[in-house]
């Protein structure tokens, strides 16, 4: 194998040649949010200074222009995905916008009192919430598979959670506070000898990890463009063809309709189905441009990276006393959520900022999960295939460091 | 290695860290509140143990970050032997202090607090600071009901 190009990577991102507090930049909140690279960011400006106009019916040269580029993006994502059919991307807000899309329509249309929703014990706020609301709708019922204290699904009680009354599994692909990566594809396979479609949450396996859904052969697949590399405000909905057309429109409004009167109105074909109003343009072009960017990386290379860095940060970790690693799942993505010996991760997250250094200290949108490892937040660095091991060093000489202080 | 931090993180808060005082469950307190701040988790018990209007006794117990705990515990030292009224316009100034309203706050008046003053530089703190007072708060206006800072 080449060697990943890590250091020609880091000067694609402007931001990581910031000084914060007057120290090099660490970034190592990923989880939450990745850096821009240059790619990224000029073809936005690039959009707004040359070709900028509202998308789809205008003859006019830019609105042609715009309505080219964004569907161009369409044909990006699915390749990304290696989705079969244009049809099959939504353009959304984001993952929870996906999620919540797809409560809001195939839920309602499904799914009524007394059926059965699964989740697991992993799962982001984003992935509870919105079936909660629908459960509370309709009187069906969440039931929740749970996790085993390495933070991995125990699969015989999933599997035994599934029955006749079971008419949706909504499963995240790689947990936000643990790393956890779940056997999606078993999951899958189980699901549909029951035919019960299955939901997979890719908002933090997506920049990690290569992902084909007609592999994994998902029923939906969501995932946010900012935790892509991409802008913030724009997130892709993947659902089969055959669902999404007989799923209801989410929002009503312009460019969903094919005609409207008074009387009645129809809806337009998919995927603007699910589109109404003047979506994020400049985004879903920019979302394209990190795509682009990735392809040319490989996301094969980004995973085989990603785990050497992990594997690093894990080991030194291991050696610092009073330090525990909360999520030790033998499928793990770049991310290490840990607590300190009597000291609060808000701590922790402040005196590492000090230094330079972005971690995010808290619950991760993920209550849950800190009751069941009964702390109350935990401290998170995650990774990027734009870090080093040189900056996981000077992670663990800041964590090292201000144990000293804290005496 | 932590220079740019002393203002926030002084030798008094990491000993009060450290060390909590009054943290004790008070089986005899006349007003017992309980304070959150669902943001990071911070969990803490308020008891007042009174005499007409005056403040006799404070203790707590808990959990939260260093910030929270130093703060709740130089509370409860203070606030001992002050009336309602007192406490109340001790409130009032430390929140001023520690959300950078007042900068001509005169430190002297808020005593041993003045090590938290540093809060003000670091936003993402302020409630860390702040809840022990907002549940001190609740506890003299005799609310029941649990504090949040949300």
């Amino acid at each position: 194998m080449t060697t990943f190009p890590v250091e020609r990577i880091r000067a694609d991102f402007p931001i990581l040649a910031e000084k914060i507090r007057n120290k090099p930049l660490v970034y190592l909140d990923n989880a939450a949010s990745c850096q821009k690279p240059n790619a990224v960011i000029d073809s936005i400006s690039e959009f707004y200074r040359h070709d900028y106009a509202n998308i789809h019916r205008g003859v006019h040269t830019l609105s042609v222009r715009a309505t080219d580029k964004y569907e161009a993006a369409r044909d990006k994502v699915r390749g990304f995905i290696n989705a079969a059919n244009t049809k099959e991307i939504i353009f959304v807000r984001g993952a929870t916008e996906a999620i919540n899309l797809v409560a809001q329509t195939f839920g309602k249309a499904n799914i009524k009192a007394g059926d059965e929703i699964v989740i697991t014990a992993m799962e982001h706020h984003s992935n509870i919430v919105p079936w909660q609301m629908l459960c509370e709708e309709t009187g069906a019922v969440l039931k929740v598979a749970p996790m085993n204290v390495q933070g991995e699904l125990i699969y015989p009680k999933f599997e035994a959670l599934l029955n006749t009354k079971t008419k949706l599994v909504a499963v995240v692909h790689m947990s936000n506070a643990l790393g956890s990566i779940n056997p999606v594809k078993q999951i899958i396979d189980t699901a549909h000898t029951k035919n019960i479609p299955v939901l997979l949450d890719g908002a933090q396996a997506i920049p990690h990890m290569p992902v084909d859904v007609q592999e994994l052969d998902c029923d939906f697949y969501v995932f946010s463009g900012h935790k892509l590399y991409g802008p913030s405000g724009v997130g892709v909905m993947y659902g089969k063809q055959a669902l999404l057309e007989a799923m209801p429109p989410y929002q009503g409004g312009g460019d969903m309709i094919r005609t409207v009167s008074f009387e009645k109105s129809t809806y337009a074909g998919l995927p603007h189905k699910f589109e109404a109003g003047t979506p994020a343009i400049a985004e879903v072009i920019g979302l394209g441009a990190a795509i682009d960017y990735l392809n040319e990386i490989g996301m094969a290379a980004i995973a085989e990276y990603e785990a050497k860095l992990l594997a690093y940060a894990t080991d030194q970790a291991k050696q610092i006393k009073g330090l525990k690693i909360i999520g030790e799942a033998h499928e793990k993505g770049a991310i290490l959520s840990f607590t300190l010996d009597h000291i609060h991760p808000h701590d922790i997250g402040t005196m590492l900022d000090s230094l330079g250094i972005a971690i995010r200290a808290g619950h991760h949108c993920a209550m849950p999960v800190m009751e069941f490892y009964g702390v109350p937040a935990t401290a998170r660095a995650s990774f990027a295939m734009y870090n080093t091991k040189e900056e996981i060093d000077v992670l663990m000489q800041g964590i090292t460091s201000l144990i000293e202080v804290f005496g | 290695m932590f220079e740019d931090l002393r203002d926030l993180y002084q030798e008094v808060i990491f000993d009060h860290n450290r060390n909590p005082r009054n943290f004790r469950v008070m089986d005899d307190a006349d007003r017992k509140v309980e304070g959150f701040n669902p943001l990071c988790g911070d969990r803490l018990t308020l008891y007042l143990k009174m005499d007409g209007d005056k403040i006799i006794d404070a203790s707590f117990q808990g959990s939260g970050c260093a910030i929270s705990t130093a703060s709740v515990s130089l509370m409860t030292e203070i606030i001992k032997d002050k009336t309602e009224a007192e406490a109340e316009a001790l409130f009032k100034t430390f929140h001023d202090m520690t959300t950078g309203k007042d900068e001509n706050i005169q430190l002297e008046a808020v005593g041993k607090l003045a090590v938290l003053a540093g809060v003000r530089e670091y936003p993402a703190r302020v409630k860390c600071a702040t809840l022990a007072w907002h549940t001190l708060d609740a506890a003299l206006k005799n609310q029941q009901q649990a504090v949040s800072t949300e």
